[in-house]
């Protein structure tokens, strides 16, 4: 069974993004870690690195295939989770904790347009399952 | 369509996917994980989708001699051997493995891509040559894989008779209608159990029971590449010949009389020399080489035929297709980067 924690937000290509204080924690839903299979590789992007919302921001090469992450809100590189280096399967077995990805510096104004609630996110997935 | 066993992998936790119209497990959770089982000790693997084909016959020595590449007059009793079917342009219909079990039966195991073609082509042989056609295709079987260096231990226990445990490499034994032959798809030591489909459902939950680690489509993709096994369909198809494939071993001349679908192409070929050859490419850089990646190198431009992740070495792998002479250093095209890899005589496990 997929989870989908309430404390956050999600985009339609599947990536969560959680924002505290001027920050943006991005990662990866459980839903698309199951549907990517065994993680591999996660390409990270450079610290300072300034992305619009939609760029891509960095890659995720599962056994399956390589796939595109985007960024679901605009903001500024400030960290990225160097874990994912050595351990990749950490995406998998805790995708909203461990596996977060990315910490970006946001406007106090950034757009949160288009992004989902985790019920608006649950039923999107749900219907992509059939 | 879904095999026998598939009610019972549900259970296990199957994630099902499409292949060759069936519906398989890819994975039960984590195919790095079940590769590393099969690896360290034992996993199992339903293959019920491949078909098994029996013939019975006084003409089958020379319908097989005709048709295949290894000489069945070689091949013993209680013995198997993975060999081709050719066309006559020396292209290969499929990879398979034929067992003698009497002076005039045969069992041959072949994919399900291409069961239908391969029966059909048999038939055609059968009826031009011996003038009727009495291959069986035994779809009431069903095919269980017990793989990894505790595979033989296990199936010992399962069928409680020990004398498992000291069966050869492409040797079977055939207990009360149950076959049993010493043969995979893995690198790994283990058997491959062919059966009813009752007898197959309890072996299934036995050796799960006993420690085997069900296994899907995923892991049994990235073994057989660490094993530098090709893949039909892949690495080579009715497009390509053995000598170009990393199989020309599977061609037994050793009777000079002896005529089989291709042999004359295969002169041929021999004569106006091989171009390509297929071999291993590890990667160096962080990727994945996957089927049509273009490789650069040293000779000139060649292709990825089949890759992946291999989880025993923590990097890319891949069966290539490249110029004859190409060796040391090369490049990977994917997604728009070169990546830094070299090429290896497989197998990609010593």
């Amino acid at each position: 069974m997929n989870q989908y924690p309430t404390d956050r937000q999600y985009a339609k290509t599947h990536e969560w993004v959680k924002i505290e204080n001027g920050v943006a924690t991005v990662g990866i839903s459980d839903f698309a870690q199951s549907e990517l299979g065994d993680i591999v590789y996660v390409e990270l992007p450079d610290i300072d690195a300034e992305f619009e919302s939609e760029a891509e921001i960095a890659v995720v090469e599962s056994v399956k295939a390589a796939s595109d992450i985007y960024a679901p809100v605009a903001g500024k590189v400030i960290e990225i989770n160097e874990e994912l280096d050595d351990d990749p399967e950490l995406v998998n077995q805790d995708a909203y904790d461990k596996g977060w990805f990315i910490k970006l510096e946001v406007d106090s104004n950034v757009s949160t347009e288009g992004l989902l609630t985790a019920e608006e996110y649950q039923k999107l997935c749900e219907s992509d399952s059939d | 369509m879904r095999t026998p066993l598939s009610k019972l992998q549900e259970a296990n936790g199957a994630r099902f996917i499409d292949f060759a119209g069936w519906e398989l497990p890819v994975h039960y959770g984590s195919q790095v994980d079940e590769h590393h089982a099969v690896r360290n000790s034992v996993g199992c693997f339903d293959v019920s989708h491949m078909a098994v084909l029996d013939i019975n016959e006084q003409y089958a020595n020379e319908l097989l001699s005709h048709l295949l590449t290894g000489d069945v007059a070689n091949l013993q009793i209680g013995r198997g051997r993975y060999t081709l079917m050719l066309n006559e342009e020396a292209g290969i219909i499929d990879d398979l493995i034929v067992y003698r079990r009497t002076n005039q039966s045969f069992r041959l195991v072949v994919n399900a891509g291409t069961s239908k073609s391969d029966l059909d082509w048999i038939r055609e042989c059968e009826q031009q040559w011996c003038k009727q056609t009495n291959i069986v295709h035994r779809d009431d079987l069903c095919i269980v894989a017990v793989q990894g260096p505790q595979a033989l231990h296990t199936v010992a226990k399962a069928f409680d008779y020990e004398g498992l445990k000291d069966l050869s490499q492409f040797e079977f034994i055939e207990l009360n209608h149950v076959f049993i032959a010493c043969t995979g798809y893995t690198g790994d030591a283990g058997v491959e159990v062919i059966c009813s489909i009752e007898e197959a459902q309890e072996l299934w939950s036995n050796v799960i029971r006993l420690g085997a680690q069900p296994a899907g489509l995923g892991a049994r993709d990235s073994l057989r590449l660490e094993a530098g096994l090709n893949l039909y369909g892949h690495d080579m198809t009715s497009d390509t010949h053995p000598l170009e494939s990393r199989l020309s071993w599977t061609i037994d001349e050793r009777n000079p009389d002896r005529v089989f679908v291709g042999k004359a192409k295969l002169a041929k070929i021999r004569e106006s020399d091989v171009e390509r050859k297929l071999t291993g490419l590890e990667m160096i850089d962080k990727g994945i080489p996957r089927e049509g990646h273009i490789v650069a190198t040293s000779a000139g431009e060649g292709v990825v035929t089949s890759g992946t992740f291999s989880p025993t070495l923590g990097r890319g792998i891949a069966l290539v297709r490249v110029p004859k002479d190409a060796k040391g250093s090369c490049q990977v095209s994917i997604r728009n980067r070169s990546l830094a890899a070299k090429l290896v005589k497989p197998p990609f496990l010593k």
